[in-house]
């Protein structure tokens, strides 16, 4: 079981929350011209790496928030929990 | 190499079983190869099976950093079907039950190849059309479908739960008889055991640490063993291609995430076939053994680390219940994880890369076991002949930029929503 800390509500099982995925995507700017290429980034390339991961997660069982997650992917140590507009280290 | 047959297990019955020989070697690598194959899983070991019978090259390598069938082929639930839709799925599976049928053959080794029947359950009126329309798809590309109505499969399973007032009831289901299951570990030491007679060489315990990259072409890979040469190279790693990957500066339409599987305590022959839960994720059969193999859902994100959390267990076994009432009788004899190479269309990609002699074989999310032989074989005739069969045209990495998806599940890019 994860417990994660939610910068709203404290700390709270996993099973409170949906995971979002991958935070460091950027969807592309809007009203620019954009190319194939920075569409495909953003959509379906993901680094995905082993250890630090900055993620999304969605409260949804508790506040509703989307917050950002910072986790190790192997050994799921969670390191720190941010809210969905606050800027990360 | 010694022929296993009843008369070589007779013979040596007489000296009580000390003179087999070694079903593969531990080779020291060489300074050189014309291919290395990064990983020994299931995939590896058939791409350089066939590498070697099919197209005659046998000054190859095979490195892996564990050992040979400790990943994904020795964690998976053994099920073998082509039961798809689309057309390169379709294809490309049914070429892969063609290899099943005649493996225990083609390897002198058994793997005990069961084509036992997969069920897969359906809960509504709604699941049926969309069953019926896929059994039709399968019958059109000439894979075997049988669209079951609920008596037919109370017949054929009569332990699920029939009673009335159940929150999913059985409406019937899509069945393929030939699709089965397979002693999995089996699969990897046959596979090994030809590859190496053939040359192989099966180097385990070396990780690989980087690679030689010149002018854009591929001039080796570095390892915990020292640097090998090569003129190609193939990446077979599932959960571990992003790290491979990270080691290239390409960044892929793959994220790892943890899929677990379970067994209960073996219990007399009950079950005759797979079957597959339609209102959840959930799947299970019986082994030889008497266990029931079951599994699920992904944990659901990012891991790395083939051990799995317990929430998923709970849900996925709750689904089990609602089919078979019964396994909530049962005590859990193991649990595992493995890490799964999900791609963001749910298919897989075995093509060839921007680096000249590099090639790449992953994005399997649930269904990498039962492509082993198709996989291997198409692969090995990508590496051998650097370009695509038409069987696996369709898994190329450019169709996410180009937007040939193979969306067989219609997910999208959230891979870890099942």
């Amino acid at each position: 079981m994860l417990y994660i800390f939610c910068p709203h509500c404290g700390s709270r099982s996993q099973n409170e929350f949906a995971y979002g995925g991958d935070a460091t995507v950027k969807r592309p700017e809007l009203n620019k011209e954009i190319s194939d290429q920075e569409w495909d980034n953003f959509v379906y390339l993901r680094k995905s790496p082993r250890g630090k991961h900055l993620e999304l997660w969605h409260h949804i069982s508790g506040c509703r928030q989307w917050i950002k997650v910072e986790r190790d992917t192997s050994t799921h140590e969670i390191f720190k929990t941010y809210k969905a507009d606050e800027l990360t280290e | 190499m010694q022929k296993y047959s009843v008369f070589s297990l007779i013979k040596n019955a007489f000296s009580d079983h000390q003179n087999w020989e070694v079903a593969w070697k531990d080779p020291t690598p060489k300074k050189e190869y014309d291919v290395i194959i990064i990983g020994g899983g299931g995939h590896g070991l058939a791409t350089a099976y066939y590498l070697a019978k099919e197209h005659n090259i046998t000054n190859v390598a095979i490195i892996e950093k564990g050992w040979i069938g400790g990943g994904n082929v020795g964690r998976n639930t053994t099920i073998i079907r082509s039961n798809y839709m689309h057309d390169d799925n379709a294809l490309f599976s049914e070429f892969g039950m063609d290899l099943w049928r005649k493996m225990s053959q083609d390897l002198n080794y058994n793997v005990m190849f069961s084509p036992r029947g997969i069920i897969n359950l359906a809960h509504s009126d709604a699941q049926m059309n969309a069953y019926s329309r896929r059994g039709n798809s399968m019958r059109l590309n000439g894979i075997d479908a049988v669209l079951l109505n609920r008596e037919e499969v109370q017949k054929r399973i009569p332990m699920a739960d029939f009673s009335d007032n159940v929150r999913f009831p059985i409406f019937g289901g899509l069945m393929q008889p030939s699709a089965g299951t397979a002693r999995h570990d089996a699969v990897a030491w046959g596979y090994a055991r030809q590859a190496d007679s053939m040359g192989v060489d099966i180097i385990q315990n070396c990780e690989v640490t980087g690679f030689d990259v010149t002018n854009g072409k591929i001039v080796g890979v570095r390892t915990s063993r020292g640097d090998i040469k090569a003129k190609k190279v193939g990446l077979c790693v599932a959960g571990s291609t992003n790290i491979l990957a990270e080691m290239l500066n390409m960044t892929l339409p793959i994220e790892t995430h943890l899929l677990q599987a379970c067994v209960s305590e073996p219990i007399k022959p009950l079950l005759d076939h797979v079957v597959t839960f339609g209102a959840g994720h959930f799947y299970c059969s019986q082994s030889d053994k008497g266990e029931m193999v079951m599994g699920g859902d992904l944990d659901g994100y990012n891991s790395y680390s083939q051990r799995g959390n317990l929430p998923t267990l709970q849900h996925v076994l709750t689904e089990g219940i609602a089919m078979f009432p019964f396994l909530s009788k049962l005590k859990m004899l193991r649990t595992w994880g493995g890490i799964m190479d999900m791609s963001m269309d749910g298919s897989p990609i075995i093509d060839k890369t921007h680096i000249d002699g590099l090639y790449l074989n992953c994005g399997w999310c649930y269904g990498g076991f039962k492509a082993t032989p198709a996989s291997g074989w198409t692969f090995a005739h990508t590496i051998a002949q650097d370009r695509v069969h038409e069987l696996n045209a369709g898994y190329s990495l450019n169709r996410f930029n180009t937007g040939d998806l193979i969306d067989e599940k219609g997910l999208g890019t959230k891979t870890w929503i099942s």
